[in-house]
């Protein structure tokens, strides 16, 4: 008998408290878990440590006020080369960041999935990656080459919210695109760990869609699973639908002013996922 | 087809692909258009050992134009974001970047300008540029060439440059090889005894003088600086016809 791990966005949203720090999956502007960010840019919820290969999940929360520090190596929206509410957020001081190479972030999170404090590594060594996070230290191979190494320590996680094109209702999820990105580590690397979906199949149904490695989320690695149908939207999830790159742009302009962004707000963001959905149709 | 004699950003082209040529079979990993145009001539034509990526996850054998929508793809290798690292960390790579910023040791920022705690200009991050410096040969692509880009000392060192890297020591920067920057004036390189940045080559059409104005430190200049070459009959139909038919590259460098 398989669990029954549904769960409904507002539910997860409640999961994620003052303080947390929540990992987000997908890549830049592509295959975000974006229903569940609009519901936590609606939640009462501040001061999230927000961990992302990041995109506009980044910048739709930092112009919501919920973070207080971003753990990251890019914010992009691929398209358009540049966040602008995470530029906004970052040039008015308002948020604070641990700077990153794109694999020290693997490093941490594999680290975390590991339960190992730290994992070695040469990313980092001369950089500025250093200079930035003082927190972070060296190791010294404990062997005869007595090479020193960055310890990239372990990016533990409350709370980690990805998106997948399929998925059961006991938690295992599918991606049929050609990338899994970093999802399953992000799972691995938290606490409490919510995916959202295109369609919730039964489990029979996933071999058809794909070959058994698509299915790279077991539900070892998930406690519930909310269907969002279109709920990465704007951001790409083909095969399903590619990005919305008018609707990106509209919420770039949307950064141009506190107007343009409290009427983007008004429209997009404070109302219901079944609203947001409509009005994105038509 | 374009025809007439090679445009400014074909001898861009060109000197790209001299970049990758004599790499050996790694992964050629030039990032920006002019970088992917030349990567894919090299592959084209002196260099088909190198192994490249259709700009995301696969590794595909033939030469897929750029900007072209759903391209046909000889795959011959699944490449995603995380197994990208293992390419990096192996030292199988020879990416070419773009960077914000570039000092005399090839110092390189695309990070952010000013402070950490409120910069003037937030850019993009950190991205790969401290992993792949420290790991593989890195090259740099520049589209225009200012003393804004050419700077003293950048904000924020993403790319590790030499003195960053001499400064390790032989252990810890053992990996570190810069290999050249190409900009829409010139070819420059760190072949001088303390790795301090070299004019190269200046392209056709480029006096010396415009490459030194253009650049906010001093650069090491020989007497009789070459021209970067022309781009062969061969590699302008490969450029014109094949990977760039729709002339993505003389909108990045419009002809002088």
């Amino acid at each position: 008998m398989i669990p029954d791990k549904r769960v409904t966005i507002d539910e997860v949203a409640a999961e994620v408290r003052d303080g947390m720090t929540v990992g987000i999956g997908g890549w830049g502007s592509r295959r975000k878990p974006m229903a569940l960010v609009r519901a936590l840019c609606r939640a009462s919820v501040k001061d999230l440590r927000i961990v992302s290969y990041g995109g506009p999940d980044v910048g739709l929360l930092c112009r919501a006020g919920k973070v207080r520090e971003v753990v990251y190596a890019f914010v992009s929206l691929d398209s358009i080369p540049l966040e602008p509410h995470f530029r906004n957020a970052r040039q008015s001081g308002s948020v604070t960041t641990m700077e990153l190479d794109e694999g020290m972030f693997l490093l941490g999170l594999q680290a975390a999935a590991w339960r190992v404090p730290f994992l070695p590594t040469r990313v980092g060594l001369g950089s500025d990656v250093m200079r930035f996070s003082p927190s972070l230290r060296t190791v010294r191979s404990p062997y005869d080459d007595g090479e020193e190494l960055v310890a990239m320590p372990a990016l533990e996680l409350d709370v980690a919210l990805i998106h997948m094109h399929r998925g059961d209702q006991g938690g295992t999820g599918q991606y049929l695109n050609v990338d899994p990105y970093f999802d399953d580590l992000m799972c691995m690397a938290a606490t409490r760990r919510f995916m959202s979906v295109e369609q919730i199949v039964a489990t029979e149904r996933f071999l058809a869609d794909g070959p058994p490695q698509s299915i790279r989320i077991n539900r070892l690695m998930t406690d519930g699973v909310v269907e969002t149908p279109h709920g990465a939207h704007f951001t790409e999830c083909v095969p399903d639908y590619p990005r919305d790159e008018a609707f990106q742009r509209a919420y770039t302009a949307s950064a141009k002013s506190d107007e343009a962004w409290s009427e983007f707000r008004a429209r997009y963001i404070d109302v219901t996922e079944a609203d947001y959905q409509q009005v994105v149709k038509s | 087809m374009r025809d007439g004699p090679p445009t400014r950003a074909e001898v861009c082209a060109a000197a790209i692909a001299d970049c990758f040529a004599g790499d050996g079979e790694i992964l050629a990993n030039p990032i920006g258009t002019l970088p992917v145009i030349g990567g894919r001539l090299a592959k084209a034509t002196v260099a088909p050992e190198l192994v490249m990526t259709d700009g995301e996850a696969l590794l595909v054998e033939n030469i897929i134009p750029v900007g072209i929508d759903n391209p046909e793809k000889v795959v011959a290798g699944w490449n995603p974001y995380r197994a990208m690292f293992d390419v990096v960390w192996s030292g199988r790579r020879h990416v070419m970047m773009g960077a914000s910023q570039l000092d005399k040791h090839g110092n390189q920022n695309f990070a952010f300008i000013g402070s950490h705690a409120a910069p003037r200009t937030q850019l993009l991050g950190m991205r790969g540029a401290p992993g792949n410096t420290i790991n593989d040969i890195t090259s740099y692509w520049i589209p225009a060439h200012t003393a804004r880009v050419f700077v003293p000392a950048v904000d924020v060192v993403s790319g590790v440059g030499y003195d960053r890297a001499r400064d390790l020591g032989p252990v810890a920067g053992r990996f570190h090889h810069l290999g050249r920057v190409v900009t829409n004036l010139c070819v420059l390189d760190f072949e001088t005894p303390d790795h301090r940045m070299r004019l190269r080559s200046v392209h056709p059409g480029v006096a010396v003088e415009e490459v030194v104005t253009a650049t906010g430190f001093e650069l090491a200049v020989e007497n009789d600086v070459p021209e970067s070459r022309f781009p062969t009959d061969d590699e302008l139909e490969w450029i014109r016809q094949r990977i760039d038919p729709k002339g993505l590259g003389e909108e990045e460098v419009p002809n002088p």
